[in-house]
């Protein structure tokens, strides 16, 4: 379906994609991962043209991208629908419009834009909110009705670019099993570019993993997970290195509700970090954090973690999103849960 | 003088010279602003696409275009009025009036209204263009169907912005004959030592402004 052969890319100096090798089957969930800035997303980009390269071959669904002049690059990015991290719906229009708007631009017929659009969001999973405005929606909701906006000619191909990087865990869930349904009920190639583990593990079926502008492993995400190479464990290393050191900022908290608790245990969880989750004040229910290593057990032989304060890792909640907290020294329900 | 006299007199005034005055003032100016909209958005439209950051950069043109809208908007509009006037007669037919004031006042603001459209489209989202992109939409599509219809009420503000600035041009405009509130309050009550035809012109004048703002606030809203 899309064969990359030999693609340099440079940004002035810097050399972003240096002969890069690619072969991406049919019906296949294909996942981009890399640190930021190894040029996944670059790759992706052209993929649909967005950005060009300087050297190589880039097949795309049986036409090579280099050859298509400006309208036959517009005709042929029909075939390819995208999303991306920070949605890109208009504000000021309804879902209806905003679905509409590729349809529109193509000249379709009022009575097909309609039809085609309830179907859509149908298939996305909201047709009650068609006449609504996507300004008041959540995360989810906004990159379903993206979703129904990139499927509305009927692709061949979906491009994510970091789809679920700025949702919460539970929607990024929710999100990829949309992406699997339409993968397996329409056969859509998707090609997903990621940098979270959770990703790769929950929605890709293969994954090629982008170093130093190459593609340094690939293949089904079973099989690189088996053999774990070196680029495998670069990048999940880079991952936890750089969960660690925000969970270090991250505070010791009694938190009222439990809700929030589970959420950051299942945010850990699907990072890669391991946390020891344990029960605390029998009068305050909560739960809290503790960043391995980090815990200790102390003279009266309770296990205590040092107090840190816990930001979101969110897209957008970026550091902006916390609870207040204090110091507490917890019992271990369990002594060798850790 | 009985204060119904005075207001009798207070009436003839208003009546003969104030209340045609504001009818001319608001001719010159909703025709100005008409016209210089369409044409500034015609200027915006090619300095997006051309411009560095546009869909379709291209810096000579771009820089042509710059230079055009910058030149213009260096003339304080009194000089532009007056260094204009040739042209003026030439396709007006007459260089003093108010018709032969709305040819050198939607001169003046066309480049004006350029800027705040070509500010307002800027400020779209890029990722929003991509997007577009992403779909196929044409250069002309993106502006017109993604950039215009998002910044419609930036483009709304710098209108009514736009509209209360050449008021005050409107009534320079009466310096050199165009008729108008401005010319009135100069010329009826400055320079006649008529202060009731001053002040009335200038309550008036204050009162435009306010209409304007409130409707553009209003409008403003409305487009959010």
């Amino acid at each position: 379906m899309i064969t990359a052969n030999g693609i340099v890319k440079s940004f002035g100096a810097a050399h972003v994609l240096r002969g890069l090798d690619l072969a991406i089957g049919k019906g296949s969930i294909y996942g981009l991962a890399g640190r930021s800035g190894a040029g996944k997303s670059t790759l992706l980009r052209c993929i649909n043209g967005l950005e060009g390269y300087d050297r190589g071959s880039l097949i795309v669904d049986g036409t090579d991208v280099k050859t298509l002049g400006r309208r036959e690059m517009m005709a042929f990015r029909k075939n390819i629908g995208m999303i991306f991290q920070q949605f890109s719906l208009l504000e000021r229009l309804n879902v209806y419009d905003n679905v509409a708007l590729p349809l529109r631009c193509w000249k379709y017929g009022a009575r097909t834009i309609d039809a085609r659009v309830r179907d859509l969001l149908e298939i996305v999973g909201i047709p009650e909110k068609i006449k609504q405005r996507p300004r008041e929606f959540s995360g989810g909701q906004k990159q379903r009705v993206a979703i129904a906006r990139a499927l509305t000619m009927d692709p061949h191909i979906l491009l994510c670019d970091e789809a679920t990087s700025a949702l919460d865990p539970k929607t990024s869930q929710a999100i990829m099993n949309l992406l699997k349904e339409i993968n397996s009920s329409m056969g859509i190639t998707i090609v997903v570019v990621t940098h979270q583990m959770s990703v790769i593990r929950g929605l890709c079926k293969e994954i090629a993993i982008l170093e130093n502008g190459r593609i340094a492993a690939s293949g089904p995400v079973g099989d690189v997970f088996r053999e774990q190479p070196r680029a495998l464990k670069n990048l999940m290393g880079e991952d936890s290195a750089r969960v660690s050191r925000t969970l270090e900022r991250a505070a010791t908290m009694l938190l009222p509700d439990t809700v929030t608790g589970l959420f950051i245990s299942r945010m850990a969880e699907e990072l890669g970090v391991e946390v020891t989750i344990k029960g605390s004040n029998p009068h305050v229910p909560g739960f809290v954090v503790a960043v391995p290593g980090e815990v200790r057990r102390d003279v009266e032989g309770y296990l205590s973690a040092r107090g840190v304060r816990w930001r979101s890792l969110a897209g957008k909640d970026r550091g902006s999103s916390y609870e207040d907290g204090y110091k507490e020294r917890i019992r271990a329900v369990n002594a060798d849960m850790l | 003088m009985t204060s119904s006299g005075y207001m009798a007199h207070w009436w003839r005034y208003f009546e003969g010279i104030i209340a045609p005055s504001i009818w001319a003032t608001l001719r010159m100016l909703s025709v100005s602003m008409v016209l210089s909209l369409i044409l500034g958005f015609i200027l915006a439209y090619f300095l997006i696409l051309y411009g560095p950051q546009g869909l379709r950069p291209n810096n000579t043109r771009y820089k042509f275009l710059d230079f055009i809208v910058n030149s213009i908007r260096s003339f304080p509009i009194i000089i532009l009025i007056v260094a204009i006037s040739p042209l003026t007669r030439m396709i007006v037919g007459t260089s003093i009036g108010e018709k032969a004031a709305i040819f050198p006042l939607t001169i003046a603001a066309t480049p004006f209204m350029a800027r705040i459209i070509e500010n307002s489209l800027k400020g779209v989202d890029r990722q929003l263009i991509e997007a577009a992109r992403s779909f196929g939409a044409s250069d002309f599509q993106i502006i017109m169907k993604v950039m215009v219809k998002e910044s419609v009420p930036m483009i709304v503000a710098g209108t009514t912005l736009s509209t209360i600035t050449f008021l005050s041009a409107t009534t320079l405009a009466g310096a050199v004959g165009a008729g108008g509130i401005g010319a009135v309050a100069l010329n009826y009550g400055y320079q006649s030592f008529n202060n009731t035809v001053l002040y009335t012109s200038v309550f008036i004048l204050f009162i435009m402004v306010l209409v304007i703002q409130w409707v553009g606030d209003w409008l403003y809203k409305r487009m959010l």
